[in-house]
């Protein structure tokens, strides 16, 4: 088969079928499964493919249709268990934090291989309940990996190593990006401990690290800033659970600028942590100028589209405040 | 039980219920069996009390002395390859299906040869080996992942059953609810086990329920369900196989409320006599009285098995098995540093 363009949400879509048709021990599970409505085209006729009983729409039950998830990756399957919105997922935070992440530490070596994907979907006057981004929280819980794509490729390949994973592992995904296009080849394994944090675009004069929407937003900013003769390099996080620094360490001893963005709040956030790992491995005399992060205001989402559109960071507001960095 | 299970009626009544118990269509050798267990369940918790009071033992310790015939009247139609699931009282969950007691003391002890490495305690036991599959004491916790755990039974077409242990207390929680919907709406073979202690961790069900009858929770979710006097071994064996084999059928969960009470209390050695509105010394007298193991043994007196000092002697030869597990557990190593870390994650990242 050779390469075609396959977007962020058909990207998801390839990992499922690969998943499902190589992968007998592999079923997915959750709310909306056979309805369009809620997870989009990314999981498109699964059911029709592989049948209602390994791709399970459920009960209004995130706890237990969680907790169900925990048990069978126990004995045997990888299931992938589906939030459509990632705030409704707080209802099974119970099974994700103090079950599937600690199962293996407290119990002496069995872990729980299974995938939760959580879905961001934000925007359009959804509202407080409708639109977070808890990335952060779960990156904060030792044991549970949490992978955040940023382009089509890895939108499918994260998720083929996500649930290939023996670790339990939260997916994310955007509905944001589900439109972003790249080409390439047929899927095959990928293993995600290996996985590193990836330069989206090189540069000299500063460092963006973002993961997910961010980085999207991070490569338009960088192509404004170009035009300003500014050289920004994008650095796309990708796992942030565990927190890989090295990467943008690297950058940042060559650009001596670092402007971390996250889609999250700021406090207790993101991008406070890649600051912070940047910041306490590199000599002072590393930075050019102080580094900067750009995040959410530290207030819930709006409703009224007057207060959205000052609420979500821009590839504008990125860009301006890299131009003032870079003139400190 | 075919009524609504709202109400317990005479099965709370400590009062009642204190005679040899019919054991009718019962082998020699189960009753037996479940005599020697029961009591070595009993006299292992009586040896984690002496370990709590001279404060060897320091991790929370939840006994279920008193309780005893639950698990192993649960534990009668089990096989190793059914998955059980208990909370932060389950010692006797796992040594009824025949989890390792030298293993259970190591692990109370915090020693890497324990159930779980010594990384659990006393609330988290693991012996997969006979098919106890876990403990965790988040209330309610486990009764999800036994659901899941039926839920891959039933993809593997081989006629396990899941266990999931719970309380009273666990009734309370929205988690059974999901769980007993989503069990039932999928046929899961999966039992449900409430053992009714008539207390939480310190309060009267009758401060926290308007009615004392978990089945009736069950009935809601359209869920087979018994009640029976969780003092009686051969009543809970009996229910217990009952909805056990409708499960491995394919026939759907069941729900099994056993009626009983814990003689110590929450947490700790002590009998927690000062707490909730009806723990007085009379009620735990009157509770003890309706001794699981002495109505077994009475039972077993009656038809021949057992003798005027049968009771001692197994209870000695059960000490004699205590101190010998207790005694190699206190020389069983600490777990390495290394294990705070390498434990946290199965696949190792190249960095």
């Amino acid at each position: 088969m050779t390469a075609r363009t396959f977007s962020y949400a058909e990207g998801i879509r390839e990992a499922f079928g690969y998943l499902l048709k190589n992968h007998p021990d592999v079923f997915a599970i959750g709310q909306g499964l056979w309805s369009p409505w809620y997870v989009g085209n990314s999981m498109k006729d699964l059911d029709k493919e592989f049948g209602k009983e390994r791709v399970i729409d459920t009960p209004v039950s995130e706890l237990a249709t969680t907790g169900a998830a925990v048990g069978a990756s126990l004995h045997g399957y990888r299931p992938i268990v589906i939030h459509p919105r990632m705030d409704f997922m707080i209802l099974a935070a119970d099974q994700i934090v103090n079950q599937a992440a600690k199962w293996r530490h407290m119990l002496g070596g069995k872990s729980p291989a299974m995938t939760v994907r959580a879905i961001i979907n934000r925007g359009g006057e959804q509202g407080a309940q409708h639109s977070q981004a808890l990335h952060a929280w779960y990156a904060h819980i030792p044991g549970l990996r949490v992978v955040m794509p940023a382009t089509a490729l890895d939108a499918r390949d994260l998720l083929i190593a996500s649930v290939l994973c023996d670790d339990p592992v939260l997916y994310i995904d955007d509905r944001w990006l589900y439109e972003e296009e790249a080409e390439f080849g047929p899927p095959g394994p990928v293993d995600l401990a290996i996985q590193k944090p990836q330069i989206r675009r090189a540069g000299t004069d500063i460092t963006l690290v973002a993961a997910s929407f961010s980085v999207a937003l991070a490569v338009k900013a960088a192509e404004l800033l170009a035009k300003k003769n500014i050289s920004a390099e994008v650095v796309d996080l990708r796992v942030i659970n565990p927190l890989d620094h090295g990467v943008a360490q690297t950058s940042v001893r060559k650009t001596g600028r670092l402007l971390a963005i996250d889609g999250g709040w700021q406090t207790c956030g993101l991008a406070g942590e890649v600051i912070a790992g940047v910041v306490t491995a590199l000599p002072p005399s590393s930075f050019r100028s102080r580094p900067k992060r750009v995040t959410l205001p530290d207030a819930p989402a709006p409703t009224s589209k007057v207060l959205e559109a000052i609420y979500y960071p821009t590839a504008d507001s990125i860009a301006d405040l890299a131009v003032r960095m870079v003139q400190e | 039980m075919t009524s609504s299970g709202a109400s317990l009626g005479a099965l709370a009544d400590p009062g009642q219920f204190h005679a040899a118990l019919d054991v009718t269509g019962f082998p020699d050798d189960v009753l037996e069996h479940m005599l020697r267990r029961m009591l070595l369940i009993r006299v292992a918790e009586e040896g984690v009390a002496d370990l709590v009071l001279s404060k060897e033992a320091v991790c929370p310790c939840h006994l279920g002395i008193g309780q005893e015939a639950v698990a192993v009247g649960v534990s009668h139609a089990l096989r190793k390859t059914d998955r059980v699931y208990g909370g932060h009282r389950s010692h006797a969950h796992y040594l009824a299906v025949g989890g390792d007691l030298f293993k259970m003391f190591a692990e109370i002890l915090g020693r890497k040869d324990g159930a779980s490495q010594g990384m659990g305690g006393s609330m988290h036991l693991f012996a997969p080996e006979v098919g106890f599959d876990g403990s965790v004491p988040i209330v309610g916790a486990t009764i999800p992942i036994a659901t899941g755990a039926g839920l891959a039974a039933k993809m593997d077409k081989k006629g396990d059953v899941a266990v999931a242990y719970f309380g009273d207390g666990a009734c309370e929680e929205g988690v059974l609810h999901e769980s007993l919907n989503f069990a039932a709406n999928f046929k899961l073979p999966v039992l449900f086990v409430c053992e009714n202690n008539l207390y939480s961790s310190h309060l009267d069900i009758s401060e926290r329920q308007p009615a004392n009858g978990m089945a009736r929770f069950a009935d809601a979710h359209c869920i087979s369900h018994r009640t029976v006097d969780g003092n009686d071994v051969a009543a809970v064996a009996y229910a217990a196989d009952d909805l056990i084999a409708a499960a491995r059928r394919g026939e759907g969960p069941g729900f099994l409320e056993a009626v009983t009470f814990r003689w110590r209390g929450h947490v700790g050695a002590s009998e927690d006599i000062d707490v909730g509105v009806q723990r007085r010394p009379e009620v735990l007298k009157a509770w003890q009285a309706r001794d699981p193991v002495r109505r077994l043994n009475e039972a077993m007196v009656a038809r021949g098995l057992s003798g005027s000092n049968t009771l001692v002697s197994l209870t000695e030869a059960a000490r004699d098995q205590v101190a010998d597990a207790v005694a190699r557990a206190r020389k069983s190593a600490y777990p390495a540093p290394s294990a705070l870390l390498d434990l946290v994650y199965a696949a190792r990242s190249a960095t």
